[in-house]
């Protein structure tokens, strides 16, 4: 009995929480411009959405938003995992205030890491645009990487680096063939999260992005949603966002099960 | 090259050029923050920002509502999101990890994505967009945020510390009250400061849930940037920086546990 | 055969420090070729430390000196140092296959992979691991991935291997197998082996020579007969086996008094009314029920059975508690005679016979040592004089509670000495107090430590 009451509750709140985006996906196949107008079955606002055409400026926001994402992903997570080692290997007083620093862009707002980065950008002179927005987000992820680094350092047998230099490696060759593969894990996550991270990212973007015409996803709607009517395309657009994200959630529980199911085994 | 090459054999070196980075993105834009804030229009030294602020009655008022609306978005989101954590965490109640996976799920879709969802919702039921709205918008975009923070803690919990308050005399309702809620208080801390945060700087979100209706303080930040009022901006920015800096107190070092993996 | 000097490695002036610790005090040592050395020394006592000079993890202060086969090795990064290392917690690489681990060191020399894979089953055949060569190394259990690091070091033919307390974590069974095994290892490839462990049974069982450490110090160098029976002083023979350890007084050579008893002994030399510390193994002191002609006599305190001895605690007639290990039983309360053999009563001269503090006085009546002023009587002493101070071992009060005292100080090492016990407690500065009491303590309880003024004595320093 209370674990009917218990499960009724999860699943109220779970009704929703997917209320919207399920009202959006069921909208999403049918043409009406206006939400909540259902004329009939369609698909033509995918097809839309894909050819371009009318809504070339939303196919470009994807597309900036995707090559922004990617370009800072692979960028943090390099420089965070390097960045990880480094703090891994640090004692004391230095350590604890490039911990601190890390942890800034995680804590502030987005709103004041967006203000901040335009102050800078204003104050050096450097006009805003893609490579602004990039570094931005290159400056809000990377923690994300070092953070999901970290872990894996410290959870590594510390003995299996000097293990491998005993057997005859060089510290390079150490690093290369022992310490990578074994913090591969937490670079994977903290790619995605770093990608994900970007894609969401609004108010940063919007800080940053400068007043070229640039447009990320986020912006699109936003300045979309500001002109009063939205346009039909984010319902397709949106349910398929959506659909992608839970796919990948899966594949990365999936992942982490193996993973404690290897550890289990150790 | 080989004075390169030295500097890298030791491996806390490596974290030098993150440090640069960190000093060029992070330390040296907050310390601009605060140089703007303190400068007049003409670049010298000045209070005036903060003095219009506290002279202008709108500014202070929308400055204490956003409070006042992040404040209730927060006390809702432990009221709805504290038993859920708890049921989810509890083995007797829920064993679905895919119940785990879906209320976390909502955390990873674009936020503007989810509250046009919103707004399509409240549109689609003929709910009138406003402070109603905006309240439930917030809850329901941030609910996640709380839950998943307390979740976490709750099922890291020491198991045996429930049957040893068992074992020693407590029924249910005071392993609950005594044992259950303060081990849970880090989760709960940490939910505090990944929904308040938010909710206290949105401005987007807002717009669009009230229609441009209700003006909230990361609005009037954000439209003084845009006008190129960056003084007045900058010293705004710093305002909320202290409330988030007093808010972070309260939770000092907790959140670092809980939120280091999402995934 | 080209003559080979018979010593293999020398350690000479060895020192190390992180920050005001010292972890090796001036370490000097020479390990002979195809030896079994053991490391033997409770957790904090160097021995680590030590071994990891030896491959190469940590580098010594300077002054030191470590050569292999009369070249300095010191200088040497770890990957080029011709010995290799047997891991604690066997330190296997977790994404390579049995076979891959062991390969790994010889894939880097770019051995010929034909030459590879001979070698690397002769290894597997060695450590009684043929057949696991695919084998996922986190499927092993403890004992197996335990072989798995020991063929992966000796396939590369070092002629040193180091191996830091590679059975610590095996349960009791798997490590006297293991034991033996490492033995027989050690004969079929008559390499040197250093083994650095904090059990004093695996010691005895698989060295040829043990080199016992405590705080940084080598405290005696011997075969494991030569440190069982000869322990070099109190802290040996209280880490190797049991045993009792009491005051005693030399009162000319060969005769010692000790639990208010004389004995004759065999030890001459120390001179005459000399303190020293006495040590009895339990299992030299004969129990018969009968007290006549006993050399001294006793009540039985209590009784347990060990297996293959008994071991009783008995109360002397002069009140001092013994243990004794003996195949027959005596009941409690049972009143025994016991006698001692002179050649089984080891005499050792005492470290030191009252606490020994540098202080400055800061007015007559007051003298700044250990970090902190204490008060103490008029002796004839002004301001700003260098002087030695000596307190008693019993003179030392210490507290519950750490408020209670001038120092906090926390128990670092029990002595039983029959009567009381003598404890060494450390301060948070790193100064070392002696003790004496009578109270029970635990190794590692934080305690408050004060000294009445009156027992406080200063003379003045030249």
């Amino acid at each position: 009995m209370k674990k009917f009451f218990a499960q009724l509750y999860l699943w109220i709140l779970l009704a929703l929480l997917y209320a919207p985006i399920i009202i959006i996906a069921i909208f999403s196949f049918t043409e009406s411009k206006v939400l909540g107008n259902w004329t009939g079955f369609s698909t033509k606002l995918y097809t839309s959405l894909f050819s371009g055409g009318a809504h070339h400026s939303l196919l470009s926001a994807i597309q900036n938003t995707l090559s922004i994402a990617l370009i800072a992903a692979v960028a943090s997570t390099i420089l965070g995992t390097i960045a990880a080692i480094g703090i891994y290997n640090m004692r004391g007083r230095k350590k604890q205030v490039i911990n601190f620093l890390n942890d800034i862009p995680m804590l502030n707002p987005d709103i004041i890491t967006g203000i901040s980065l335009f102050l800078l950008f204003v104050s050096l002179g450097i006009s805003q645009g893609y490579t602004t927005v990039v570094l931005a987000h290159i400056a809000f992820c990377t923690p994300y990487v070092v953070l999901n680094v970290m872990p894996r350092l410290q959870q590594m047998n510390p003995n299996i680096y000097e293990a491998a230099l005993d057997l005859g490696a060089t510290p390079f060759q150490a690093l290369r063939k022992i310490i990578i593969p074994e913090i591969r894990p937490g670079m994977v996550s903290g790619f995605i999260l770093a990608f994900t991270l970007s894609i969401d990212d609004f108010a940063v973007t919007l800080f940053t992005k400068g007043n070229e015409g640039l447009e990320t996803l986020s912006t699109y709607i936003y300045a979309d949603a500001r002109k009063g009517g939205l346009t039909p395309e984010l319902r397709p657009l949106s349910t398929i966002i959506f659909v992608v994200v839970l796919l990948l959630l899966i594949i990365i529980n999936v992942r982490a099960k193996r993973a404690a199911k290897r550890k289990q085994a150790m | 090259m080989n004075f390169i090459a030295k500097i890298f054999n030791k491996r806390a070196n490596w974290a030098i050029p993150y440090a640069i980075f960190l000093a060029m993105f992070v330390a040296l834009p907050l310390v601009l923050i605060v140089v703007y804030a303190f400068q007049d229009a003409e670049g010298a030294f000045s209070l005036e920002n903060f003095v219009k602020f506290v002279e202008q009655p709108e500014a202070v008022n929308t400055f204490i509502y956003s409070i006042g609306i992040a404040l209730i978005t927060t006390i809702l989101c432990i009221l709805l999101g504290y038993p859920a954590a708890w049921i989810l965490s509890n083995r007797n109640l829920n064993r679905s990890e895919v119940t785990v996976v879906l209320f976390i799920l909502p955390m990873w879709i674009n936020i503007l994505i989810r509250t046009l969802a919103t707004v399509a919702l409240f549109d689609f039921l003929k709910f009138p967009l406003g402070e109603g709205a905006l309240i439930f918008g917030m809850v329901y975009n941030f609910l996640p945020f709380m839950i998943y923070p307390i979740y976490n803690t709750l099922k890291k919990m020491d198991h045996s510390l429930i049957e040893a308050a068992e074992d020693l005399g407590a029924t249910p309702m005071e392993v609950f009250g005594k044992v259950t809620i303060p081990l849970s208080m880090p989760g709960v801390m940490s939910g505090i400061m990944m929904v308040f945060m938010p909710t206290i700087s949105t401005f987007a979100i807002a717009e669009l849930l009230t229609m441009n209706n209700v003006k909230l303080f990361g609005t009037t930040i954000q439209e003084n940037i845009n006008n190129g009022m960056w003084n007045y901006g900058a010293a705004l920015s710093l305002i909320m920086l202290v409330i988030i800096g007093i808010t972070s107190l309260f939770s000092d070092g907790e959140e670092r546990g809980d939120s280091d993996s999402i995934i | 055969m080209a003559k080979k000097s018979e010593t293999i490695i020398k350690i000479e002036n060895l020192s190390k420090s992180f920050g005001e610790k010292v972890v090796l005090d001036n370490i000097n040592l020479d390990i002979k070729r195809g030896e079994f050395v053991t490391l033997l020394g409770p957790s904090g006592c160097g021995k680590t430390t030590l071994l990891r000079m030896l491959a190469g993890f940590t580098q010594p202060d300077a002054g030191g000196v470590i050569t292999m086969e009369d070249k300095d090795i010191l200088s040497m990064p770890p990957h080029q140092r011709p010995l290799n290392t047997v891991f604690q917690r066997y330190a296997l690489f977790p994404h390579l296959n049995v076979y891959e681990n062991i390969a790994f060191g010889l894939k880097l020399k770019k051995v010929a992979s034909k030459e590879i894979d001979k070698r690397v089953r002769k290894a597997l055949k060695m450590v009684s691991m043929t057949d696991y060569e695919d084998r996922d190394v986190n499927s092993l259990s403890g004992g197996q991935q335990q072989r798995v690091a020991i063929a992966r070091a000796i396939v590369n033919q070092p002629q040193v291997l180091l191996l830091d307390e590679p059975l610590a974590a095996l349960d009791l069974k798997m490590r006297k197998d293991m034991q033996m095994e490492l033995k027989e290892m050690h004969e079929a490839l008559g390499i040197t082996f250093i083994y650095v462990t904090h059990d004093q049974e695996e010691a005895l069982t698989l060295s040829d020579t043990i080199v016992v450490m405590s705080e940084g110090k080598i405290q005696q160098i011997g075969t494991p007969i030569d440190i069982y029976n000869e322990p070099a002083n109190s802290f040996v023979a209280d880490f190797i086996g049991e045993s009792n350890i009491l005051n005693g007084t030399m009162i000319k050579d060969k005769e010692v008094e000790f639990i208010g008893h004389k004995f004759e002994c065999v030890d001459s030399g120390f001179g005459e009314n000399t303190a020293v510390d006495v040590v009895v193994r339990p299992e030299d002191i004969y129990i018969v029920g009968n007290v006549e002609n006993a050399d001294f006599t006793g009540t039985v305190k209590s009784c347990t059975f060990k297996g293959v001895h008994y071991e009783m605690f008995v109360e002397t007639d002069k009140g001092f508690e013994m243990m004794i290990q003996d195949y027959n039983a005596f009941e409690e309360g049972a009143t025994v005679g016991m006698f001692i053999k002179p050649s089984d009563i080891h005499v050792m001269r005492k470290e030191r016979t009252c606490n020994t503090f540098q202080g400055v006085m800061t007015s007559p009546t007051t003298v700044e040592m250990l970090g902190t002023e204490f008060e103490c009587k008029e002796q004839g002493l002004k301001e700003g004089d260098n002087v030695t101070v000596r307190v008693a071992f019993n003179r030392v009060e210490l507290h519950d509670y750490k408020e209670d005292g001038k120092l906090i100080g926390s128990v670092h090492f029990i002595l039983y000495k029959g009567d009381h016990y003598h404890l060494t407690v450390k301060t948070e500065d790193g100064d070392f107090i002696y003790v004496d009491t009578n109270d029970i303590w635990d190794n590692f309880d934080v305690v408050g430590i004060s000294i009445d003024k009156r027992d406080i004595y200063v003379s003045k320093r030249v």
